[in-house]
């Protein structure tokens, strides 16, 4: 990246008529297909074998290390969080990791692609929430624990997507124009060092996503939970004093 | 002073100072938030995956202050809209 752009939209690769191709839309098209083809290629000859071949290896454990870390936040069964929290931390982290190949822009550098994601947790996160406790169940959290918490509710909600895309964007573009700046400074060296550094940082920020996309979706549907085992219990009391 | 110096001016030492400050907080916060996780950890080392993981987010969160104040000297160098209007006015 140019040390002047300061996002890879506004790097035009192709043009015809009202239609632009621009570097970030590029770039998403070649992970996006990158992970269709890797994961098609290797679960195609899945074995349950006492043999398996090491890219299924590798991908179990990639698969199992998401699931474990999902059930420590959330507490709850996996299953229906993997796809969505498991896909934003695949996309992300191969997204980031890919800026060590010359030539690559990461989509992540851009706040159109961070963005798109922060929109996608905010839409996630009531969803699970209204099917795990209901639409008036879901709804009734914004109204605790008085009335008047609603509005800050509400901006909490709105601040943390903002900050979820800003967070992405700033870490990732910043990593491309120290980059770019220690090229045209200190070339040859100092840029390869800073791109390794990059590598974990990109990585550390994909972790970070998906654990904070995780931990918003479990508080939307751990407080139905709560309520429900409470209930249990009390119910469980009555019938233990009823039965003597 | 004509007004295309004045905001050149403003924007690169605005762009510094917001920089300067804005990683100097959360700097000494997160020297803070790693030398308690790290006496928790030698206190207790059963925890560590625990630790190390709400360190990352709170980490993350810490950080994001100095990252937005980041992404505001970059607007200010390198798009900002007043510096734009003001050539705009000038050649056309």
């Amino acid at each position: 990246m140019d040390v002047k752009a300061i996002s890879p939209d506004q790097i035009v690769i192709w043009q015809s008529g009202g239609i632009s191709l621009n570097a970030t839309i590029l770039y998403t098209w070649l992970v996006m297909a990158l992970l269709i083809l890797i994961s098609w290629l290797v679960t195609r000859r899945l074995s349950s074998d006492v043999r398996i071949s090491r890219w299924q290896n590798v991908l179990e454990i990639i698969v199992k290390g998401m699931q474990d870390q999902i059930k420590d936040i959330s507490q709850q069964e996996t299953k229906a969080y993997l796809p969505f929290v498991g896909t934003l931390f695949l996309f992300i982290a191969l997204s980031n990791l890919l800026s060590i190949v010359p030539g690559y822009i990461p989509p992540t550098a851009s706040l159109s692609t961070t963005a798109a994601l922060a929109i996608c947790v905010f839409v996630a996160v009531p969803l699970y929430g209204i099917l795990q406790s209901g639409v008036a169940g879901y709804f009734k959290q914004y109204i605790k624990p008085t009335v008047f918490m609603l509005p800050f509710n509400v901006m909490g909600e709105l601040s943390r997507t903002l900050a979820l895309a800003v967070r992405l964007f700033g870490n990732i573009m910043s990593g491309a124009k120290i980059g770019a700046i220690l090229l045209a400074i200190a070339p040859l060296f100092f840029p390869i060092i800073m791109h390794a550094l990059g590598l974990l940082t990109g990585l550390i920020q994909a972790y970070i996503f998906a654990v904070l996309a995780m931990v918003y979706i479990a508080s939307a549907t751990r407080a139905s939970q709560q309520r429900q085992e409470k209930q249990q219990q009390e119910q469980d009391r009555k019938e233990m004093i009823q039965n003597g | 002073m004509d007004s295309i110096s004045l905001i050149g001016m403003a924007s690169v030492f605005t762009a510094g100072i917001t920089i300067a400050i804005g990683s100097l907080g959360p700097a000494l916060g997160e020297g803070r938030a790693v030398a308690q996780a790290l006496g928790a950890i030698a206190q207790q080392p059963d925890e560590t995956n625990n630790i190390t993981r709400t360190l990352f987010v709170g980490l993350a969160m810490i950080e994001s202050t100095a990252i937005y104040c980041f992404v505001v000297s970059m607007i200010l160098l390198f798009a900002n809209p007043f510096w734009d209007y003001v050539l705009s006015k000038a050649g056309g």
